[in-house]
């Protein structure tokens, strides 16, 4: 059969696989690489929300008026600015991903000085963001 | 005697990765430009009363900023999503229902979002 032969020519004792992220220290790198993913899968599921918000405008008033009770709420508010944290995150941290594609960035010190540019870069950035957001309101 | 390498022969490739591959990194340098002003639109709305928020995005540029970054992002989100979920989950058929679901909420989302843009946009 060809799963017993298939059985048959795997190694008795199976090569460690990596990462085992629970005994690593954490790395800035590897935090990042981490935060970059997760905050992709969330900006995923926050799209719904900018997608309900902008249904409920095409709606009208009265559907617009419920969706603008969360949004303009301090939570709404709350939300938004983490959405844009997080979509601010992703950027710097896909920027640093095109970089590393043409083959550059991979020293120790250009890996570690990226990672803190993606984190402290999505900080400022997101409060550059929120203040020209409000400046030209 | 069979290799790691013999038991994938023959199985065929999924012919679409490159293809995957390169979309990911197009719409990703398209949103360096688009993302920021996208961005600084939803703030500067957020809480604003429907008249101002519907005259603002009925604006032909905003529209096209809205309906290209929409576009722009349910693309790259779609296959973001799929590397995810081809990462953790091996289980064949768990495997195709969130590959397929993934395309039914990255798209039905995307279609809400621009119809909603074109239609305001349009005067409706």
């Amino acid at each position: 059969m060809a799963e017993t032969h298939l059985k048959a020519a795997r190694p008795i004792s199976p090569r460690p696989l990596s990462p085992h992220l629970s005994i690593f220290r954490p790395l800035i790198t590897m935090v990042m690489s981490i935060v970059h993913r997760i905050t992709g899968a969330g900006l995923y599921f926050g799209m719904a929300l900018l997608a309900w918000w902008l249904i409920a405008a095409a709606i009208g008033p009265g559907a617009f008026d419920v969706a603008n009770a969360f949004f303009g709420s301090w939570f709404g508010r709350l939300v938004l600015f983490g959405f844009t944290w997080a979509f601010l995150h992703h950027l710097l941290g896909g920027i640093r991903h095109l970089i590393w594609d043409t083959g550059a960035g991979y020293s120790e010190r250009a890996r570690n000085g990226l990672a803190w540019a993606t984190l402290i870069g999505s900080v400022i950035l997101t409060l550059v963001v929120w203040i020209v957001g409000y400046t030209v309101r | 005697m069979r290799t790691p390498l013999s038991e994938v022969r023959g199985l065929g490739s999924a012919r679409g990765g490159t293809g995957e591959f390169i979309a990911q990194r197009v719409t990703s340098v398209a949103l360096l430009f688009l993302l920021i002003p996208f961005l600084i639109l939803l703030v500067a709305l957020n809480g604003e009363p429907h008249q101002r928020v519907v005259e603002t995005i009925a604006s032909p540029f905003v529209a096209i900023l809205l309906v290209a970054g929409i576009a722009v992002t349910i693309v790259h989100m779609r296959v973001g999503m799929q590397v995810i979920v081809e990462d953790y989950v091996h289980a064949e058929l768990p495997k195709f229902a969130l590959l397929i679901g993934n395309w039914l909420f990255s798209w039905g989302v995307g279609l809400i979002a621009i119809f909603a843009v074109l239609k305001i946009a349009f005067g409706g």
